[in-house]
């Protein structure tokens, strides 16, 4: 008798939690999954943008940091796929066009229908750097450099079927030539070293850090991979289509939060309410502004929207590789 | 002489408790298997939030500098190199902890640690401007040389046999190979999901290094009398501070080899203490002594790895290039606060720039008064019962793999790989060739692969990879290397003879 008792107690205990669970929601710290190593872009940005998510008007617990590095964000990637609990305690950050271009490739556990997007942070669009003593000063300098010279032209990036990678593809296909993209380890760091030291003869990196070579006066920025000039940061740099070629944002590294396919709908609801308030933060603000992050605030219906164009138009540039 | 205008700043009440407070909980972390300097660093960044910039800095740098000094304790005392950094001084640390000397051992790491860390932060303030050309001249042919080079070292280190010396550094490289390769594109051997990402070079050393041990301690069973408790021998500092400077050239070797390979960007402090190490014994009077508990191994290997964090952060500093994981994370800790580092730091943020650099070389004397105070406590650990300290180690072993990066796939790749160690050990093998091997394969690989694709750009690889200066002046040491390591087996091979002979 006592041991059936104590069974509906459970019971209804256990009934109990998971009425109250959507409503509460949270109830608990929430951790948010990383897919790059701490002390990178990704994750510094993360540990920025979730920072007040234990104010009592925003999500009133706090989101802690878990890296899964690996395999240029496949390892943390499959990891929340498979394995991550759907209870909307566990969140991923999303890097487009990273891992929809992965899941083009192949090879992985995971496609754009695996997760559902909450909100997107920040947006970093990729943009094309020489050295500061480079005989390239414009983008149509380099475009004709490659155009006599096919093969000639080194160009570093941060890896393979990342921002980087595409934009140098789309800037191939635009202008019909041949470049040879040498992707680093170590990410866009070792990249732009390439480029300050010379061993390549120009690189395609981030915006963010590239805006600080350039302040340190070791490189100089050709262009923009994206749809308007960057205002704040480098108003006096032209967008590659500004330069003639037929390259538009696909490349940006876009920034966000997701969670798991199949997490409970009024789960999603609260979260992509309140995520965008936790972006908008001006406590939040300021740190991405001192750190020279470009913030880009979507929801998730714009998110969703993103996604889905970016899978199209990936799916085509990747095609013939 | 800017600098020394600015030690006021050290010594702010706030300031000077979080550089204590950095340098004890670094000692701390650092003396835990798994936790790295760069996780330890990583930690911490969060908090420099709701401080001022020059005290963030001043508590990430207390940080760096203690956890790698404070890996040493577990090197010692327990084989578990807590960071790659402290591989070599586990080499004949952990002998010598055996032998009753492990309080000799943690002194000595400590004070070399210093005199290492003190003339590192002191290259880092005079010659900046120098060595930061220095740090662009390494492209990918010299990384790749640097890499062959580090090779060359592996069929001497700490291993009875050349050849077995080799065998173990090939298998190191060959899983370094072990899953998706970023340049080209590919899945290697992948055979479960845990090795997707490669194998984690944190938790391979945890597996290599302290399960064999483990598995060691528990195969000699409880029947046996000699449950050895080790004695602890008392020693005086004034006897430590006397071996150390008797002991000079080990001392100034590791030190030199760690400034000089910290200012490398890509290869960094992962591989100062081994090669110091292997320098320091191929130039030793008393080279068979190493690997039996010699105090040259662990002087050199500690000097040369604390040596190595002062101008690591010169690429850093002056370029904005970090130029290793750990560089990273400070980079994030200077963004924050709006600082972007590069030629003109010094003049912008100059009192934030110099606060930092001073309380390193400050941090440096807390790291060795404290480090010493902790060694004391530590060193009692070596009189566990053994059958009490295997499982002792093996839950740190555990704790440490997983930690790395909350995987339960590392773990297992940890107990997989000290299993193997275990067995390969039984026959001559040795862990510390491994380690390097699947340190320095992916290191070697990216290069060549990337050198090879810049040279068919350029005038192909045989130009590229062959000529040049440094080129040719790392080829020469990749060549004098690997003809001293024949000479000495064949002479060590003579003497083995002769005196089979003469018996």
């Amino acid at each position: 008798m006592k041991k059936i008792l104590a069974i509906l107690t459970m019971s209804v205990a256990l009934m109990a939690t998971t009425t109250a669970y959507a409503g509460d929601y949270p109830e608990r710290p929430i951790g948010v999954a990383v897919s790059y190593g701490a002390g990178g872009a990704t994750d510094f940005q993360a540990r920025i943008v979730t920072m007040v998510a234990g104010n009592k008007d925003i999500l009133g617990q706090p989101i802690y940091i878990i890296n899964k590095p690996g395999a240029g964000g496949r390892v943390g990637w499959n990891w929340f796929a498979t394995e991550a609990e759907k209870d909307g305690y566990t969140m991923s950050a999303y890097n487009v066009p990273h891992f929809i271009a992965q899941s083009i490739k192949g090879g992985v556990k995971y496609s754009a229908d695996s997760f559902e997007p909450i909100a997107n942070w920040g947006a970093d669009p990729a943009v094309v750097v020489v050295g500061k003593d480079s005989k390239f000063k414009t983008m149509s300098d380099l475009v004709a450099f490659a155009k006599a010279n096919p093969g000639k032209l080194t160009l570093s990036g941060a890896g393979l079927f990342v921002g980087h990678h595409i934009a140098a593809l789309q800037i191939e296909k635009a202008a019909g030539v041949k470049m040879v993209y040498i992707p680093t380890k170590g990410g866009g760091a070792a990249a732009m070293k390439a480029v300050i030291a010379g061993d390549v003869l120009a690189g395609v990196n981030n915006l963010s850090d590239a805006f600080r070579a350039q302040k340190a006066g070791s490189v100089k920025i050709l262009g923009v991979a994206d749809l308007e000039r960057d205002k704040k940061f480098l108003p006096d740099v032209p967008t590659l289509k500004e330069a003639g070629l037929d390259v538009d944002n696909a490349s940006v590294n876009f920034r966000g939060l997701m969670v798991p396919k199949g997490t409970p709908q009024a789960v999603i609801d609260k979260l992509s309410a309140q995520v965008p308030v936790m972006f908008g933060h001006k406590r939040v603000a300021k740190r991405m502004k001192a750190g020279g992050s470009p913030m880009k605030i979507m929801t998730r219906k714009e998110v969703q929207a993103m996604w889905a164009k970016r899978k199209s138009t990936l799916a085509e540039l990747l095609k013939g590789l | 002489m800017e600098f020394l205008s600015y030690f006021g700043n050290v010594f702010e009440p706030i300031s000077f408790m979080l550089l204590l407070g950095g340098t004890i909980g670094g000692l701390i972390l650092g003396a835990t298997p798994g936790l790295s300097p760069t996780m330890a660093v990583a930690l911490l960044i969060p908090f420099t939030f709701h401080l001022a910039p020059h005290q963030g800095l001043i508590l990430l740098g207390a940080a760096y500098t203690s956890t790698i000094a404070g890996g040493a304790v577990s090197a010692i005392l327990l084989n578990i190199p807590g960071a790659p950094a402290n591989i070599a001084t586990a080499l004949d640390g952990h002998v010598m902890a055996k032998k009753g000397e492990g309080a000799k051992a943690l002194h000595l790491a400590f004070m070399s640690s210093a005199v290492g860390g003190v003339i590192g932060v002191l290259l880092l303030i005079f010659l900046t401007p120098v060595l930061a050309k220095w740090a662009l001249a390494f492209g990918p042919s010299h990384l790749f040389w640097i890499a062959i080079l580090g090779v060359t070292v592996i069929g001497t280190l700490d291993s009875k046999s050349f050849v077995k010396g080799l065998l173990s550094g090939c298998i190191g490289l060959w899983l370094s190979m072990i899953g998706y390769d970023d340049i080209q594109g590919v899945q290697r051997f992948i055979f479960a999901d845990a090795l997707t990402g490669g194998i984690n070079i944190i938790a391979a050393l945890i597996g290599l290094f302290a399960i064999p041990q483990v598995m060691e301690m528990l195969s000699r069973g409880r029947t046996i009398t000699d449950i050895d408790v080790i004695t602890v021998r008392h020693q005086s500092l004034l006897a430590s501070f006397r071996e150390m400077i008797s002991n000079m050239k080990a001392l100034s070797i590791g030190t030199i080899t760690g400034s000089i390979i910290g200012i490398i960007p890509g290869v960094g402090g992962q591989i100062a203490g081994l090669v110091a190490y292997d320098q320091t014994k191929k130039i030793s009077r008393d080279r068979r002594k190493f690997g039996t508990g010699h105090p040259e191994g662990v002087i050199a290997a500690e000097s040369a790895n604390n040596a190595m964090v002062g101008p690591s952060l010169i690429p850093l500093l002056t370029l904005s290039i970090p130029g290793s994981p750990t560089a990273a994370v400070l980079l994030g800790g200077l963004l924050i606060h709006g600082i972007f580092p590069g030629p003109d730091l010094f003049k912008n943020h100059a009192a934030v720039a110099w606060t930092f650099i001073d309380s390193m070389l400050i941090g440096q004397f807390l790291m060795v008064i404290f480090g010493i105070y902790i060694a004391n406590l530590a060193a009692k650990i070596a009189q566990v019962p053994r059958s009490i300290l295997a499982a002792g180690v093996f839950i740190l072993a555990v704790f440490g793999a997983y930690s790395v990066q909350q995987s339960m796939g590392d773990v297992h790749v940890m107990i997989a790989l000290g299993v193997g160690m275990f067995f390969l050990e039984k026959y001559g093998f040795s862990a510390a060739p491994l380690v390097l091997g699947l340190i320095l394969g992916p290191i070697a690989e990216s290069n060549f692969l990337q050198g090879n694709l810049i040279a068919g750009a350029q005038d192909g690889p045989a130009i590229y990879f062959l000529t040049g200066y440094l080129n040719l002046f790392l080829i020469s040491l990749v060549i004098l290397s690997i003809c001293f390591a024949f000479w000495t087996t064949l002479k060590v091979n003579r003497l083995i003879a002769l005196s089979k002979e003469a018996e």
